[in-house]
């Protein structure tokens, strides 16, 4: 399941991420992370059934968290199932199936928004769910 | 065993003819062997979709009250051409809007028209005794046009080359987005459905041979422009009355980093004649073969990484360098069954004869490229061609002096062989001094990624290495990586002026 963490460093910089792997025992995979001065923001992923118990403690370390789903979508009107997609993705989000009909796997994605730039026919986007 | 033409027709009229698609055409004939294919099969229909650039439309708006003599035309804020007759005007695909960014163009025009939408024409002129009116500005539909025929001077390329990028950067292309390192293979073309792969030698395929162009009951013209059969890339030109296409299979697109192109649906039947027929209907992907391309280099003849076959290709990996690399394609093999499927039904019910060329198109040509007879300035025209540069065994202090005294801000550092091993810029020096404690050496400063040119190489490409990595001099290198120039921002203004503007 992929999360996104999003935390002032205001407050200090506190190694958020670490102390919940610590205190939880959960490994985390940071997949994406954007961290400046002021803010970060972070998706990462972790086992389904960890969820809450991670969701918890980062909360409790002053992170805002939700649960990212269906973040890339596909406007079948659109798209001609050309393939532009498959080989540019860094997590293989995209195949053709047995009728070379394009097929996703969204819950792969880690919204590195490459495909929407590389789509000809502008028929991917990002659904951002707040 | 021979089969005629009318023959041919006369079982299409009938409603009995056997028509497959290409793609079912390897199996067929591996079963019933040539002559069984022959007897069985009586045409066989071919399909490809995919950006095709060398597209466009010539439209007739009909005139006006008063009458206008358009001189400059827009539709959508995308110009279309000028030069033809009062209210004649031809628009190409890959022309870009004037007013939006990459995402609109011609090709987006011509889908727009085909779509249903309402698309503005703007115009003007200097207005003449006959064609007195100035300005006009109207909203028109594809049915308010007198004429909108699709009019494609290079389509259905008989193969493409694929395309990967060696260079450390991501590049933008009409082949797609190519990652760096050869991180993956771009390819385009239906393979074994490709009308030209069915018929090399161009036996059927010629003037005024009916083809599916758009879903439209089109036509081909003739040898398209670049038709290079002899190297194994023959092309088409086409034609097609737009008002019959459908948005299913004309496409508007935008190639991110390069621009507008269109993508179209092109598909031609071919009557069975003859046993040739047959063995050029056979083909396969496996016996399709392309040029990885490396894009990377910025010069007309780019080299090749390796052959491969369609076959290859469309399983989605490829070996490059020894690596396994994902391949995928900016055409739609899915797209390219559903031309092949269409021209199978429009046969099936009777509705499209076959066709002989009424004038062949030439199976041997080799498209040349283009004579230069003035030939743009080289980096030797304008590089200086002092160079000062330092070991990576001197101290700091030592490269600030020689900075100082050449009056330069770029060192390159060369090993006791005169090879280049890194550069040292006054930026690098300044940040010794500041942080002092990486070091006192050259060698402990310098950038060892050196960005270089050499004497042969355009300016122009010298110039976006420049702009693209941020830097403002490049090392002239030679053959054995020895430092025989400097290339600097200041080099350029010598292209001011001098012998170079004309």
């Amino acid at each position: 399941m992929k999360l996104i963490v999003t935390f002032s460093r205001k407050a200090g910089k506190k190694p958020i991420i670490a102390s919940v792997v610590r205190d939880t025992g959960v490994l985390i995979n940071v997949e994406r992370a954007i961290i400046d001065s002021s803010e970060g923001e972070a998706l990462i992923d972790i086992p389904d059934d960890q969820c809450r118990l991670v969701k918890e403690k980062l909360a409790e370390m002053g992170a805002s968290v939700r649960i990212l789903e269906d973040v890339i979508t596909l406007d079948e009107s659109e798209c001609v199932d050309c393939g532009a997609c498959i080989s540019i993705c860094p997590q293989e989000v995209f195949s053709f199936d047995e009728n070379w009909k394009l097929t996703l796997d969204a819950g792969r994605c880690v919204l590195c928004g490459r495909c929407i730039d590389a789509c000809p026919h502008q028929a991917l986007s990002q659904k951002i769910d707040t | 065993m021979h089969k005629s033409i009318g023959q041919i027709n006369e079982r299409i009229r009938d409603g009995n003819a056997r028509v497959v698609t290409a793609e079912e055409m390897p199996a067929i004939v591996a079963e019933l062997g040539e002559e069984g294919a022959l007897r069985e099969v009586d045409v066989v229909t071919t399909g490809t979709f995919g950006a095709m650039c060398s597209s466009g439309a010539f439209f007739n708006f009909g005139h006006a009250d008063p009458p206008i003599r358009m001189e400059r035309i827009w539709l959508n804020d995308v110009e279309a051409y000028g030069g033809l007759a009062a209210v004649d005007t031809y628009l190409g695909a890959t022309q870009k809007s004037d007013t939006r960014d990459d995402s609109y163009g011609g090709a987006h025009v011509i889908e727009d028209f085909i779509a249903g939408k309402s698309v503005e024409l703007r115009a003007i002129s200097r207005g003449t005794d006959c064609y007195p009116r100035r300005t006009i500005t109207t909203e028109l539909l594809l049915e308010n046009l007198n004429q909108a025929t699709m009019c494609n001077p290079r389509n259905g390329y008989q193969r493409y080359n694929a395309a990967s990028n060696s260079t450390d950067r991501s590049l933008h292309t009409y082949m797609g987005l190519l990652l760096p390192n050869c991180g993956n293979v771009t390819y385009s073309g239906a393979g074994l459905l490709n009308p030209i792969s069915n018929d090399p030698k161009f036996r059927l395929i010629g003037s005024g041979v009916p083809a599916f162009i758009g879903g439209a009951r089109g036509m081909i013209v003739g040898e398209g422009t670049q038709h290079s059969p002899a190297a194994g890339f023959g092309t088409l030109m086409v034609t097609g009355d737009m008002k019959d296409m459908s948005p299913d299979f004309v496409r508007g697109a935008t190639m991110n980093g390069y621009g507008v192109t269109l993508y179209v649906g092109l598909g031609i039947p071919l009557p069975v004649l003859d046993i040739e027929t047959v063995r050029s209907c056979a083909v396969r992907d496996e016996d399709i073969t392309v040029d990885i391309i490396d894009y990377g280099i910025p010069a007309r003849d780019r080299p090749s990484l390796r052959k491969v076959t369609y076959a290859e290709l469309k399983s989605g990996f490829v070996e490059v360098n020894g690596e396994e690399v994902r391949a995928s394609s900016l055409s739609s093999f899915r797209k390219a069954r559903e031309v092949a499927e269409g021209l199978k039904k429009w046969i099936g019910n009777g509705s499209l004869e076959m066709t002989l060329p009424t004038r062949c198109i030439n199976p041997s040509r080799a498209a040349k490229p283009m004579k230069e007879t003035v030939h743009g300035p080289r980096v030797l025209d304008i590089m200086d061609r002092r160079v000062i540069s330092i070991s990576q065994e001197e101290e700091i202090s030592t490269a600030a002096g020689k900075l100082l005294k050449g009056e330069t801000n770029h060192l390159p550092v060369i090993d006791a062989h005169g090879k280049l091993v890194g550069i040292v810029t006054t930026y690098d020096i300044s940040k010794a001094v500041v942080n002092p404690a990486k070091g006192s050496h050259v060698r402990d400063i310098m950038r060892k990624k050196v960005i270089t040119t050499t004497p042969d190489e355009p300016v122009d490409i010298a110039v976006q290495k420049l702009e693209k990595f941020n830097i403002s001099a490049l090392p002239v290198v030679d053959a054995d990586y020895r430092v025989i120039a400097m290339l600097t921002a200041i080099d350029l203004g010598k292209l001011f002026g001098g012998r170079w503007l004309k």
